[in-house]
């Protein structure tokens, strides 16, 4: 098994996860996924990455330090986001009832490992 | 944005405004030019048609001598600026996309809203009017009035 599958099978794991998805944050294309039907991993990967990608430049732009994690919530669930050694960031996309602490905890976990 | 087309405007003016791309041509496969964007003198958009037609053929070549479907969509990655080439089948015959964008946008976002783009021409094209075959004959003459028509000379 990959680190990138490795990392999405403990995401996946968490209730209320409906998919995660390894992403080149330069390109937003999808490197490894592990989505429920209906969610489009190709999008995805396009929008959150490019998300990603604004927000370490608004940090940098601000002479801060890059996110380590990104949430963006919404009427009907979340979007998570961790950015990853080598360009690449772990993306997952949740529902209003997932357990969104434990997520972020295997989320940041799995994002150090991954290289 | 210019367009031969006005029910191609929409779809192209929304794609445009979701990728940030910098310039974008579509055209006919024989390399007539339907639309444009970002481009400021005729003698390029004449040159970019040229040369899309001319790869997209070429690929579809290494594709049937490869034994595989057409290939989607061919992205040449660069420093600075990338560009994307893709064919697609529309109610008015196949036709092609170049987009050319910059670090600002990434290809996945040029990606996938070029195929919500060609979802969209593919709903709103007029199905009442075939397309014009191009003929060896006209084609200049085609070429040239595209170009008379995009770039208001």
């Amino acid at each position: 098994m990959t680190g990138a599958q490795a990392a999405l099978d403990r995401v996946t794991r968490v209730p209320g996860v409906r998919g995660a998805l390894v992403a080149s944050a330069g390109d937003g294309l999808v490197v490894a996924e592990q989505l429920m039907d209906g969610v489009d991993g190709r999008a995805a990967a396009a929008l959150a990455g490019s998300l990603v990608g604004r927000l370490v430049r608004t940090a940098d732009g601000a002479g801060r330090r890059p996110p380590a994690f990104v949430q963006l919530r919404a009427e009907r669930g979340s979007i998570l986001a961790a950015p990853c050694p080598n360009d690449l960031v772990l993306i997952a996309v949740v529902g209003p009832d997932a357990n969104v602490g434990l997520a972020r905890l295997e989320m940041l976990d799995a994002a150090g490992r991954l290289d | 944005m210019r367009s031969l087309e006005p029910w191609v405007e929409l779809p192209l003016q929304t794609f445009l405004d979701e990728s940030s791309a910098r310039l974008t041509l579509l055209m006919t496969s024989s390399g007539q030019v339907v639309a444009q964007h970002g481009f400021s003198r005729s003698l390029d958009v004449m040159t970019a048609a040229a040369l899309g037609a001319g790869i997209g053929a070429s690929t579809d070549e290494l594709a049937r001598l490869m034994g595989s479907p057409r290939f989607e969509a061919l992205v040449h990655h660069g420093p600075r600026q990338s560009c994307l080439l893709s064919g697609f089948s529309t109610p008015r015959g196949r036709w092609i996309g170049l987009v050319v964008f910059g670090p600002e946008t990434t290809v996945g976002i040029v990606q996938l809203f070029f195929d919500q783009m060609v979802q969209q021409l593919a709903a709103v094209a007029p199905r009442d009017q075939p397309a014009a075959p191009a003929l060896a004959e006209n084609f200049e003459h085609e070429l040239d009035a595209s170009l008379k028509a995009l770039f208001g000379r």
